[in-house]
């Protein structure tokens, strides 16, 4: 539990992220599922890799708040032999 | 309406009751109808890939994990198009170069919740795409232990072939000849002794450029045939792929209904006697 005091108050801070090796910038307190419609992706098409792990329940998206310097890779499925 | 039964019988493998003995196709315990498998790269539209895969009559059909190009709005995954429910989605490790790599898209293409299958390719060399067989087999055991079921891309080598089978492949997939080559089955000695050593399906993957080349192959009594390249580089893909349908189901047939002896003599189909101008 964090003390509330440590939570930034303004949303007007950014984290700096890597997203599918670009940086991006995201708002504090922003979820995975955040980004995921920032980026207008629907959570069922794609997986998420966070830091080097596979989120593999997507209904963590939502309550999984991003970090500076997070690594993220999203993937689909695409045509392929 | 008798006659119409006669003329186009019932494609085999369509009812479970009146199969005919070696006609099932099963992998890992599930049981296919379509001995042709095919990729979904390289096709000009998705409506085109979504035509072909229809007339091929595939269920199986495997594709790639990649980034999503996060710049390109209009740039979509192949289930905006590929209805998942329609067929059997066959992930592929394609575009690794080792173990990590390709165990790294196993895990990815596992999490998109379909199934457990992969099709496992590691790649040793950018000019052949010729399998790395060493990292296959390490990437093999991990993954199985993991509890996917690998179908494993490889050159026709035998004692590979009896190897992955060993580390627990669920299937065993040579090629014919190089990935993307057309080049069609260069060694049908190998391609016959890994599918008469092996329990699990022989499948071979890659390399048919045209029906024929299928044909020879369901020939050597393989289980089945993975192609992508020989229908979308074809000029008609659809078409081709209706041709490869039927070559796939005529290289079975051929092989079930065993092939008459070669001989280097002329045996006349005719009677040989009963010839005018003779005796009585």
């Amino acid at each position: 539990m964090q003390p509330s005091t440590l939570v930034p108050e303004s949303i007007s801070e950014q984290l700096a992220l890597t997203v599918n090796g670009a940086v991006r910038t995201v708002p504090a307190g922003f979820t995975v599922a955040d980004l995921l419609a920032s980026l207008k992706l629907d959570a069922r098409t794609v997986v998420i890799e966070h830091n080097g792990t596979i989120l593999r329940d997507r209904s963590s998206f939502a309550s999984l708040q991003l970090s500076a310097q997070d690594l993220l890779e999203i993937v689909h499925f695409v045509g392929g032999g | 309406m008798a006659h119409a039964d006669l003329l186009s019988p019932a494609p085999l493998g369509r009812s479970p009751g009146e199969r005919i003995a070696g006609e099932a196709f099963v992998i890992a315990g599930r049981e296919f109808h379509s001995r042709l498998l095919v990729g979904t790269g390289k096709y000009a539209s998705n409506a085109q890939m979504i035509e072909a895969i229809e007339a091929s009559g595939a269920e199986v059909v495997t594709v790639a994990v990649r980034r999503v190009d996060l710049d390109r709005s209009k740039d979509e995954g192949i289930l905006h198009h590929l209805d998942p429910d329609h067929f059997f989605l066959l992930a592929n490790t394609a575009g690794c170069y080792n173990a990590s790599d390709a165990i790294r898209y196993a895990r990815l293409a596992r999490a998109a919740g379909f199934n457990e299958w992969v099709k496992l390719e590691v790649i040793g060399d950018q000019q052949t795409l010729l399998p790395d067989t060493i990292g296959l087999l390490q990437a093999t055991k991990t993954l199985v232990d993991e509890g996917f079921k690998v179908l494993a891309y490889t050159n026709d080598d035998l004692i590979t072939a009896l190897k992955l089978e060993d580390a627990g492949a669920v299937a065993v997939m040579p090629l014919a000849s190089p990935i993307g080559s057309g080049l069609g089955m260069l060694n049908p000695y190998a391609i016959r002794t890994i599918k008469q050593r092996l329990s699990v399906p022989v499948i071979v993957d890659a390399g048919v450029g045209t029906a024929s080349d299928a044909c020879i192959v369901m020939e050597q009594g393989v289980d089945g045939i993975l192609m992508n390249t020989g229908i979308a580089a074809a000029q008609d893909p659809v078409r081709m792929a209706a041709a490869m349908k039927g070559a796939v189901e005529a290289g079975r047939n051929a092989y079930l209904a065993g092939r008459m002896p070669r001989r280097e003599v002329a045996v006349p189909s005719s009677p040989t006697t009963g010839m005018l101008g003779g005796g009585a």
